[in-house]
């Protein structure tokens, strides 16, 4: 995109702020979110975007956790208010991946060890297909089971009006697409892009005098996972699951499958989605595929998972991509998503993002 | 410098340290983990990968803070208060001396549009800029700010940990090498490495661990414009806002006579005034002249950075934050050995982040 | 959208207008340089590599034997006790091949990665390395596989003192 980070921060802030009926004089603290500094260019990027996402002046922090970092802005937004510290929150997330040349997919060679593994010329890709790989052959998944995630996604996603990759595709489309890093072709895989999301949160004294409709954060949860990832069995993320139970236990759920009504799990590659819901306990474990042919996933269907159309459809800039699925359940759950409204009655909804070297799971579970 | 031990070894023996400290196992008893790192100094893209194991938080709550170490003490605090939990660690680390070359660091913390490649400059400029604004609109003299890097450096050499401690005078100061002028090599903090962990815990834990806690009474931290050519140089505004949160959360109605010791910026000689004018310490114009007649020093009226600040021990990044506190931590809990202030029982803690940066924070500590 | 919303901002511009120079840019470089401490543990790791043997750690209280080594053990949070050599064999735990490199670009000769659980260590140690000397389409999980060494002379002490992994008994 044109716009440069601050611009693109100042967009989403604005929208946020037009879309509450708030100015930013209202707004008590600021968290903001936001991938690699590699991208943008800008060492401590955090100082550089932060006058245009309207933190001059105000107590701003931001927050990294890798790919998790999206849904985890708003959970810094939490912890502002639930301190009793502030009574209003804006929480920005921001990436533009555009900047860095030859190709965004070059930041990511340095997330990985610099003794032990950038030496062997590492992409971001080989991860996410050596995870692929294991979790198929654990539970006997098919590719093409898998395909069907994104043909879902990118399905939901003709409906958004930001989407980059909306379109109405085939298994068949995803199975000849080009393999990039086998299995992962490249239909299965979400595009790089630039972006921003905001939310604003309140405290509930604050929030019932703003609107009648507020949507709740009932549950947070975040978890980190050992920075060895070759010795963890990566069929199955245990990370996921400690975020997931974290964010139940805050609010009061004893049965997810019951009681989530729509849900928006991290998606940039759509084994993920499958690889996800079971840690989200959505799914019992090598389940999640099967749920997705049978159409549960659909929405239309039971659970409806990534109504909005995901990573996969509407693009990948990481930490916004993240707000963009906060930012999803928040209209599902105040029956504002037009085109893409789930055909149940939504009350409960929960988002979750995923990052690092197969290490973070943040979830946040949300109630209107 | 620590060429032996990589950063990850290093931050296992401080949190060790630590956690001993505090009588406490992370592996049971700690609900939330803080870092605060920035990519670019570690050479790694998302630091908070490399952080969990030697911190004991495999699979546990972890997140980083692309901020100051005392604004990670905050976010630590704001998890207990919110009762997600009641027993947070907060870490922060420098390991420079894997950066070859940190002026390309630093210099790509400009605005890439508007600053970064007009100016093939040390780094430091901006600071130089800033100074000589700061010397005009405040009268401050010159010589009182390298008063404040021989106090500095002498304190430190009472300091176990002070490197860069040394016994000079202001002649050796002003005519030492040009940095980015008016400021000089000698008032400019040279980089260290260190690792610091701090366990915070909720006022009710607390009373039952460790034998000497230190009370976070105020904390408070902003940011000002990014835009350099906005702000106004003379004065620390993010400092100003900082503290005035602080204040209020802490009760502080007089700073100037509240406080028993300060341990503020002093990345730059003068940051150390700017800070204290800004902090209201002293009146705007007068922390020159203040620290001129000794009101700063260890045996002075308020003893400012006693530890010797980052002039003296060393800059450590985003763990300066982490390092003031430390150093006022050990006065209020009387283990400061030779540099320990008498009957300490308030302290002020304040950073900055560093150029091109205008965020700071600001805690109020007692015992 | 929320209803409320009508427009959305951004233009949006494509990569051949941006390679044609319709828009302002300015291109930099940045060259940061590091020169990172092993430390302890991954030296002498290291340097064992050099001499063509894998070593690991072991911690008393867990008994795993842990590779890559660390002087500490992350689940029991102690130092970690002893050196353990183990062999330079191992089993795929999952594979990829790899048709692009670090910055996208298409590769002639795919790479062939995979996690190896290196045998004498604790089940599911694996260290990430790739393979050679093997039919992409014949590689599958769980596939018994040799470590393929430098020459000595050519070692430098990197985890590129070992060029591959071949499966045993080809």
């Amino acid at each position: 995109m044109l716009e440069s980070p601050k611009e693109l921060s100042f967009e989403a802030s604005k929208m946020a702020l037009d879309s509450a009926g708030l100015t930013l004089k209202d707004i008590q603290s600021v968290v903001s979110g936001s991938a690699p500094d590699a991208f943008d260019g800008v060492h401590m990027k955090g100082e550089y975007y932060l006058d245009g996402m309207g933190a001059v002046g105000k107590p701003h922090e931001r927050v990294y956790v890798g790919g998790g970092t999206g849904v985890f802005t708003p959970i810094g937004g939490w912890w502002n208010i639930a301190s009793g510290l502030y009574d209003t929150c804006l929480c920005v997330a921001e990436e533009k991946m555009s900047p860095l040349h030859p190709h965004p997919q070059y930041a990511f060679w340095s997330i990985f060890d610099q003794i032990l593994e950038r030496p062997l010329g590492t992409t971001l890709l080989w991860i996410f297909s050596l995870e692929m790989r294991r979790y198929m052959h654990k539970y006997g998944i098919k590719e093409e089971e898998i395909a069907e995630v994104a043909v879902k996604n990118k399905g939901n996603a003709v409906d958004h009006p930001c989407a980059q990759l909306g379109a109405k595709i085939t298994v068949d489309d995803v199975m000849r697409s080009e393999p990039i890093c086998e299995p992962v072709k490249r239909l299965d895989v979400s595009p790089p892009s630039d972006g921003a999301a905001a939310v604003i949160l309140a405290s509930e004294k604050v929030a019932k005098k703003l609107t009648d409709q507020p949507v709740w954060l009932d549950g947070v949860g975040w978890t980190l996972d050992s920075t060895h990832w070759t010795n963890r069995d990566l069929a199955y993320p245990e990370y996921v699951e400690k975020a997931a139970k974290m964010a139940y236990k805050m609010a009061g759920i004893k049965n997810p499958r019951k009681e989530i009504d729509v849900a928006e799990p991290y998606d940039p590659f759509d084994y993920k989605e499958l690889h996800h819901l079971e840690g989200l306990q959505l799914a019992g474990k090598g389940e999640a595929a099967k749920m997705t042919v049978d159409g549960v996933t659909q929405r239309d269907g039971d659970l409806p998972v990534c109504p909005s159309g995901g990573l996969l459809g509407v693009g990948n800039p990481i930490a916004a991509a993240g707000m963009m699925k906060i930012c999803e359940i928040f209209w599902q759950l105040r029956g504002e998503a037009g085109k893409r409204q789930v055909k149940k009655d939504a009350r409960t909804g929960l988002a979750q993002a995923w990052g690092d070297l197969m290490q973070v799971g943040t979830v946040t579970v949300m109630r209107s | 410098m620590t060429p032996g031990l990589s950063t990850r070894e290093l931050m296992f023996e401080a949190a060790t340290r630590a956690y001993e400290d505090a009588g406490i196992d992370p592996r049971k008893d700690v609900q939330s983990f803080v870092c605060c790192t920035e990519d670019f100094w570690e050479g790694i893209s998302i630091t908070d990968e490399y952080m969990p194991d030697q911190l004991g938080a495999v699979l546990r709550p972890l997140c980083t803070i692309s901020s100051d170490g005392i604004i990670g003490l905050a976010t630590a605090c704001m998890h207990i208060m919110s009762g997600i939990a009641d027993v947070a660690v907060v870490e922060s680390h420098s390991k420079i001396s894997d950066v070859v070359n940190p002026d390309e660091i630093a210099s790509f913390g400009y605005d890439p549009v508007y600053t970064h490649h007009h100016f093939d400059a040390d780094p430091r400029f901006l600071a130089g800029m800033e100074m000589a604004r700061y010397l005009k609109e405040t009268r401050t003299k010159r010589e009182s700010c390298a008063q404040v890097a021989v106090k500095n450096k002498k304190n430190a050499l009472s300091n176990p940990r002070g490197v860069h401690g040394a016994d000079i005078d202001k002649g050796i100061v002003m005519n030492s090498q040009v940095a980015a002028s008016p400021l000089t090599e000698l008032e400019s903090s040279k980089g260290i490495d260190a690792s610091i962990v701090f366990v915070l815990a909720s006022a009710q834990k607390a009373r039952k661990l460790g034998d000497h806690p230190v009370w976070i009474r105020g904390i408070g931290w902003s940011s000002d414009t990014p835009v350099v050519e906005d702000r106004d140089f003379a004065r620390a505004e993010y400092v100003e806002q900082a503290a005035g949160r602080a204040y209020k959360m802490a009760n502080v109605k007089s700073p100037a006579s509240y406080f028993d010791l300060a341990e503020v910026d002093d990345t730059y000689s003068y940051k150390e005034l700017q800070s204290l004018e800004a902090l209201k310490l002293a009146s705007r114009g007068k922390a020159g002249k203040m620290v001129d007649t000794g009101a700063f020093d260890t045996d002075g009226r308020l003893p400012v950075n006693a530890s010797g600040g980052s002039l003296g021990v060393g800059h450590l990044l985003e763990a300066t934050g982490l390092h003031r506190t430390l150093e006022a931590v050990m006065q209020l809990r009387g283990q400061a050995g030779r540099l320990q202030v008498p009957r300490a029982k308030r302290a002020l803690v304040q950073s900055w982040r560093g150029i091109p940066t205008a965020t700071g924070a600001v805690a109020v500590l007692g015992n | 959208m929320s209803q409320k919303i009508t427009s959305y901002p951004g233009h949006e511009i494509t990569p051949e207008e941006a390679r044609e120079g319709k828009y302002l840019d300015i291109v930099y470089k940045f060259e940061p340089k590091y020169s990172w401490a092993a430390g302890v543990a991954i030296s002498r790791f290291l340097t064992e590599l050099k001499d063509g043997k894998i070593v690991a750690r072991k911690c008393y209280k867990c008994e795993r034997i842990l590779v890559p080594p660390r002087m500490y053990c992350e689940q029991c949070y102690r130092p970690t006790d002893e050196w353990v050599q183990v062999k330079d064999t191992g089993t795929v735990n999952t594979f990829s091949i790899s048709h692009v490199g670090t910055d996208a670009r298409r590769l002639k000769t795919p790479i062939l990665v995979a996690v190896v659980d290196i045998d004498g260590a604790s089940r599911g140690m694996g260290i990430l390395h790739k393979l050679g000397e093997v039919e992409p389409s014949k590689i599958a999980v769980g596939m018994k596989v040799q470590a393929v060494w430098k020459r000595p002379e050519e070692r430098q002490g990197a985890i590129t003192d070992i060029l591959y992994f071949r499966p045993i008994g080809s």
